[in-house]
């Protein structure tokens, strides 16, 4: 059914139903390597959910996902992490009880099995990229700090730098910047505009105006379909998207 | 790697210290040794509280079938001794001599296949580790892959315990029934029963309980350690970073067992018998509560909360033995609400931050031994 395609990941013709309710309706969505592509939509469109099909914590219903040309429907979330996607929760998911470095530690894609992990040592250079990452996501000074004890928008990076230790090709972000100052946003958008040089990046945002700072190309979803698609000023331009904003 | 880390680790290893010079020396030295021997079965114990220290402190699965493990285990010693005291010269009264008596009186003529093998102490060793390892990773595997977890996988735990207590009772042919595994006598020759067997044995547990707990130091100060930690904070963060974590669930619930597993072969060993009432559901809650008094999250502290428990339960149970449950209900009660990490927490989190102010009148001390 679905074809071959030079895009990093293809969506086509997703649903999904949760007791009849279809959260995902015939989507079909495309992301070019290295491309940064932002989803809005009001509340209820269905964004969380598109994330939750790709990285495979939802079951998709009907439908083909590809990632570089093969299917990763039904495939186990693990897997899916393996073959190159990274994903970051909508609130901080980080381990309290272990210090920021340790956070850091257990992301780097190494010694992934039982065996591998107990027999797992710390070598110079694993050391030395978990402080090339803590410089990147402004936490360098905060290593030995026991989780918990971040800030929200510290925790934020650091799952964002739990990510990128695992250099995916794909990377999503569920609102990166919720419940962050102006000046950690400031920060932030310079932290995506670093991340986005080597991968592709889906980042989903409420935030019009930090929208705005990154965008390059934007996909608006509404009940489960795209509504629209294109730059930043075509959509904002859209009068089904205004309409759709506005109505709410 | 921090202060704080290391700090605590080498607060684990003076307690491992402390342990170690109590069980060995301080203990065998003040008791005799029907006395000596009761703090040998309570060692037993302390075997199952370090897997749950593993199991539910590390990783935040709680099982209430600790007791099956430890049960099957037992058995598993059992069945070697029972077959060795069981020689024809000692059964010629039977109607089938050379089978345990058990067995005679259920009017069975044969030896049933899977008691066969038990005729070889090498065999029955191997099963004291391997039956219940297999056992935990049925059911680890039936349940962590399909993500049963919290409550629900505690529940099935403690049903898995009682079927194996309604099994063994019902099949007393086979198992012995409600009154276990009795009168054994032997091994490879060497009797059981005298006070010069249990002191050796007496060690002997004491030595393998200390590797045990230096096996348990291993596996939660590896990167494994932190993965389980990590589980128990977020399973799902777990798992998108590439982790399957129903293999370090089911890995740690099997080691736990097999934990248990050797406590309960020492038990055989030391008190001379086996019975249901060591598998079902109040032991196995009963080792949750030796747990969880010491606190779950500490090693030590699981030894400790073991052995006070039952000293308690020893001493409270000679003068009022019908309100021994209901002590045992309200400890838990209290333990629960008023210090939740247990005596350890207690030590680490109230009396440790005390010690600074102490200092001006405390003599620089060598450190002890170098924590790693």
């Amino acid at each position: 059914m679905a074809s071959n395609t030079d895009f990093l990941l293809a969506l086509e013709n997703v649903s999904v139903a949760f007791d009849g309710f279809k959260a995902v309706n015939g989507l079909n969505l495309y992301i070019d390597k290295g491309e940064l592509r932002v989803i809005i939509g009001p509340n209820g469109a269905g964004k969380t959910t598109v994330l939750d099909l790709i990285c495979g914590r939802t079951k998709v219903s009907e439908g083909s996902i590809k990632f570089k040309d093969q299917e990763i429907t039904g495939c186990k979330e693990q897997e899916i992490v393996r073959r190159g996607i990274g994903r970051k929760f909508q609130t901080p998911t980080i381990y309290q009880d272990l210090t920021a470095f340790e956070n850091l530690e257990l992301s780097v894609p190494r010694g992934r099995n039982v065996v591998g992990a107990l027999l797992w040592k710390r070598t110079d250079e694993m050391i030395a990229r978990v402080h090339d990452v803590a410089r990147m996501i402004f936490l360098e000074d905060h290593l030995d700090r026991p989780a918990e004890t971040l800030s929200h928008g510290q925790k934020q990076w650091l799952e964002i730098g739990m990510l990128l230790i695992q250099d995916p090709e794909l990377l999503m972000l569920d609102e990166p910047v919720a419940g962050m100052s102006v000046a950690e946003r400031v920060k932030t958008a310079e932290l995506l505009k670093e991340i986005i040089k080597n991968r592709s990046v889906i980042v989903i945002e409420h935030d019009m105006k930090f929208v705005e700072s990154i965008a390059h190309r934007v996909t608006v979803l509404h009940q489960g379909k795209v509504l629209a698609e294109g730059d930043m000023q075509s959509v904002q331009a859209n009068p089904k998207v205004k309409e759709v904003y506005l109505g709410h | 790697m921090t202060t704080a880390h290391n700090d605590s680790h080498r607060l684990e290893l003076i307690g491992f210290a402390l342990i170690a010079a109590i069980i060995l020396f301080v203990l065998p030295s003040m008791l005799d040794i029907f006395r000596l021997n009761l703090v040998g079965k309570y060692l037993t114990y302390a075997f199952v509280a370090v897997g749950l220290v593993l199991c539910w402190g590390q990783t935040g699965i709680l099982s209430l079938g600790q007791g099956v493990f430890f049960g099957l285990g037992g058995y598993c010693m059992a069945a070697f001794l029972k077959l060795e005291a069981s020689s024809v010269a000692n059964t010629k009264i039977q109607s089938t001599p050379g089978i345990p008596d058990f067995m005679d009186w259920n009017q069975i003529t044969e030896l049933p296949f899977f008691w066969v093998p038990f005729k070889s102490l090498t065999f029955a060793l191997i099963a004291v580790i391997a039956v219940p390892s297999i056992a935990a990773f049925i059911i680890g595997a039936a349940m962590f892959k399909r993500r049963v977890g919290g409550v629900y996988f505690a529940i099935i735990t403690q049903a898995v315990a009682a079927v194996l207590t309604i099994l063994i009772v019902g099949r007393q042919g086979y198992t012995g029934g409600i009154n276990g595994m009795t009168d054994l006598r032997t091994l490879l020759g060497w009797d059981i029963r005298t006070d010069n067997a249990k002191y050796i044995l007496y060690f002997v547990c004491c030595a393998l309980l200390l590797a045990n707990m230096f096996l348990a130091r291993f596996v939660t100060m590896s990167k494994l350690g932190r993965i389980l930690v990590a589980t128990r904070d977020q399973e799902d963060r777990v798992r998108f970073s590439g982790y399957d974590v129903a293999n370090f669930k089911i890995f740690v619930f099997c080691l736990a067992a097999a934990m248990a597993a050797v406590g309960g072969a020492l038990f055989t060993l030391q008190v001379g018998f086996m019975s249901p009432s060591f598998v079902g559901i109040v032991p196995s809650i009963e080792m949750v509560i030796f747990c969880a008094v010491g606190g779950r999250h500490s090693i030590v502290g699981a030894v400790v909360g073991t052995l006070l428990v039952n000293y308690g339960k020893t001493v409270f149970s000679e003068s009022f033995p019908e309100l021994w449950l209901f002590a045992m209900g309200g400890l838990f009660i209290a333990v629960v609400l008023a210090f939740p990490r247990g005596l350890a927490g207690l030590v680490t989190d109230q009396l440790i931050p005390l010690l600074p102010r102490l200092k001006v009148w405390r003599t620089p001390q060598p450190s002890p031994a170098p924590a790693e």
